[in-house]
């Protein structure tokens, strides 16, 4: 229990004394994209893991925060730093209709309104010329030349937000959320107006989702709707870290963040270059190519993942925890009798 | 006047009409029976009161207030509650944390609702099995934790529907106790039971009702005896011969 309660706060030590000890760009920025999913991972969650509607649509909540930050400094030349909160807003008052009249819906239903809402917010972004440039996108100029100072918002913004959703989970809305989850019609029969705080609910993913979208539009400099509003590597994205890491487990997210961008990279870089290496090594043009497609298959290995991890642990990492360490010392002993 | 009245409720699907013309009144502090052979409507009009289903004609009325149309939740805030025949426990979560859930329709904070549901508990005997997840419960525990979460809102008036049914000997004896505990707590009760020994014992009055239709009402004495009522439940022959 007390490892439990401690393992939080080492974790936050360890992140805040992370840049002074690694120094390299390429890892402070693979950090600052892990501390960023972990602040989506954390808004689906509460959604679709502690409240059961699941949202296939989270890039629309980004995306929506990353083009208000971008059309700030763009249009209007305000620091997009202050769209930062207004990023999130904004990703509220596209959840705010949407649920309204989506929350009608129920299970696989909702699911696939929010898939189209995901492609409708696309759709607008890319069309609306006038207003977002569509496909040309948006490029800003970054505030910061080191990384640091980035890592340290998303940092602040990470905790935040396993901060304040640990403290509504302990609330009436953290009780009411997962009634809904367990059963609606329960809830309803207890007095809980189950349509208002499903509202709630998205609406806090939809804030946090958007910040998230905000923050990266400050780093990295340049969106177009392929990236901010793109359906497998952000709305998937979003769902496989909620998964991984433990659906409707507070640290699943933190846990599920890692691991994901752990993976996406491992995919991304060929193996962390080791098809490339091969591909020297050996001379053959046929490893060449297996390479140049394993690097292009990460959507194909996200999948093989998700399906190793439902059949395996399907309450994620941080769900089947116990259960893990379990197999583990099982294995262990076995191996020690042999 | 009284606490709680249908007037003429009506519900179609279509073209079965599952309740037609039911009106009743329940006084304060009494406990309802409403018994009829099975598919007779008993608990479409539950569905009905707390509007899971919209009556097609009739109305509703609590503490002489029209309460036709209103949001379940907002029925159940008003002080009418129910549980299900079917019952349906928050699975993943606690006993308590299932009771926690509900009273929070009457306090603000955690720990207020803390302290409600565990006083709740305490009152349906169900104390012991407070850290227990609720989908590991058995059937006749399931059956108790729906009363101990519909008693957290603090109800005026509880719709029980077959709380009673799938219990053994012992758990029927205490779910009767619980349930005249409920009663003299001041709680108006209609109930939905097969079970007559527990019909007979502990209601008021009866009313009985057949293929959506009232076919009697009055002390538990006076319906066994009516002659529809038998005739229902037995067949036409049976109520003619005897």
């Amino acid at each position: 229990m007390t490892v439990k309660r401690i393992l939080p706060l080492v974790l936050l030590f360890v992140l805040i004394l992370f840049p002074l000890m690694v120094k390299d760009d390429y890892q402070q920025h693979l950090m600052i994209l892990v501390l960023m999913w972990v602040v989506i991972g954390s808004g689906w969650n509460v959604i679709a893991g502690y409240t059961g509607q699941v949202s296939f649509g989270d890039a629309a909540f980004f995306g929506t925060g990353a083009y208000t930050a971008g059309l700030f400094a763009h249009k209007l030349g305000i620091s997009a730093w202050w769209a930062m909160a207004f990023g999130g807003v904004m990703a509220m008052a596209v959840a705010l209709p949407f649920g309204w009249i989506c929350f009608r819906l129920r299970g696989a239903y909702f699911a696939l309104a929010t898939l189209a809402l995901n492609e409708v917010m696309r759709h607008v972004a890319t069309l609306w010329e006038s207003l977002t440039d569509g496909m040309v996108g948006i490029l800003i100029m970054q505030t910061f030349v080191s990384k640091v100072p980035y890592y340290y918002i998303a940092l602040g913004l990470a905790a935040v937000s396993v901060l304040s959703i640990q403290m509504i989970m302990g609330s009436k809305w953290g009780y009411y959320f997962v009634s809904i989850r367990e059963d609606q019609d329960a809830a309803e029969s207890l007095g809980i107006d189950t349509h208002f705080y499903k509202m709630v609910s998205l609406n806090i993913a939809a804030f946090l989702t958007g910040m998230a979208g905000s923050l990266y539009m400050n780093y990295m400099g340049f969106i177009d709707p392929e990236v901010v509003f793109s359906l497998h590597d952000i709305s998937i994205m979003a769902i496989l870290v909620g998964i991984v890491g433990g659906v409707g487990t507070l640290y699943g997210p933190v846990v599920g963040a890692f691991v994901m961008v752990a993976v996406h990279e491992f995919f991304r870089t060929g193996f962390f270059g080791f098809f490339n290496t091969l591909a020297v090594l050996t001379g053959s043009d046929v490893v060449h190519v297996v390479a140049g497609y394993v690097m292009q298959a990460h959507v194909l290995g996200f999948g093989i993942l998700v399906v190793v991890v439902i059949l395996l642990l399907p309450n994620g990492i941080v769900g089947d925890w116990d259960k893990m360490m379990g197999t583990v010392s099982s294995v262990r002993k076995k191996g020690m009798a042999g | 006047m009284s606490l709680f009245e249908v007037r003429g409720l009506v519900k179609h699907f279509g073209g079965l009409a599952a309740v037609s013309n039911v009106s009743f009144k329940v006084h304060q502090g009494e406990i309802l029976g409403l018994i009829g052979p099975n598919g007779s409507g008993k608990t479409t009009i539950f569905n009905l009161i707390s509007n899971y289903h919209r009556p097609t004609r009739g109305t509703i009325h609590f503490k002489g207030r029209n309460i036709t149309g209103l949001k379940t939740h907002r029925i159940s805030r008003l002080g009418i509650g129910r549980t299900f025949q079917i019952v349906r426990p928050l699975g993943r979560m606690t006993v308590l944390d299932n009771v926690i859930a509900a009273a929070f329709a009457k306090v603000a904070t955690k720990a207020e609702a803390r302290d409600l549901a565990l006083e709740t508990l305490a009152f349906c005997s169900f104390e012991h099995r407070k850290e227990v997840l609720a989908k590991t419960l058995s059937i006749g525990e399931r059956k108790r934790l729906e009363i101990a979460r519909v008693m957290a809102t603090q109800p005026e008036l509880l719709l029980l529907d077959e709380t009673a049914a799938g219990l053994n000997p012992l758990e029927l004896e205490g779910a009767i106790e619980l349930i005249k505990k409920i009663r003299d707590k001041g709680v108006s009760i209609i109930i939905v039971e097969h079970i007559m020994k527990v019909m007979m014992t502990i209601s008021d009055r009866i009313h009985a009702i057949s293929f959506g239709e009232t076919i009697a009402e009055g002390t538990p004495h006076e319906v066994a005896n009516n002659p529809a009522v038998i005739e229902a439940y037995l067949g036409k022959e049976y109520a003619e011969g005897s």
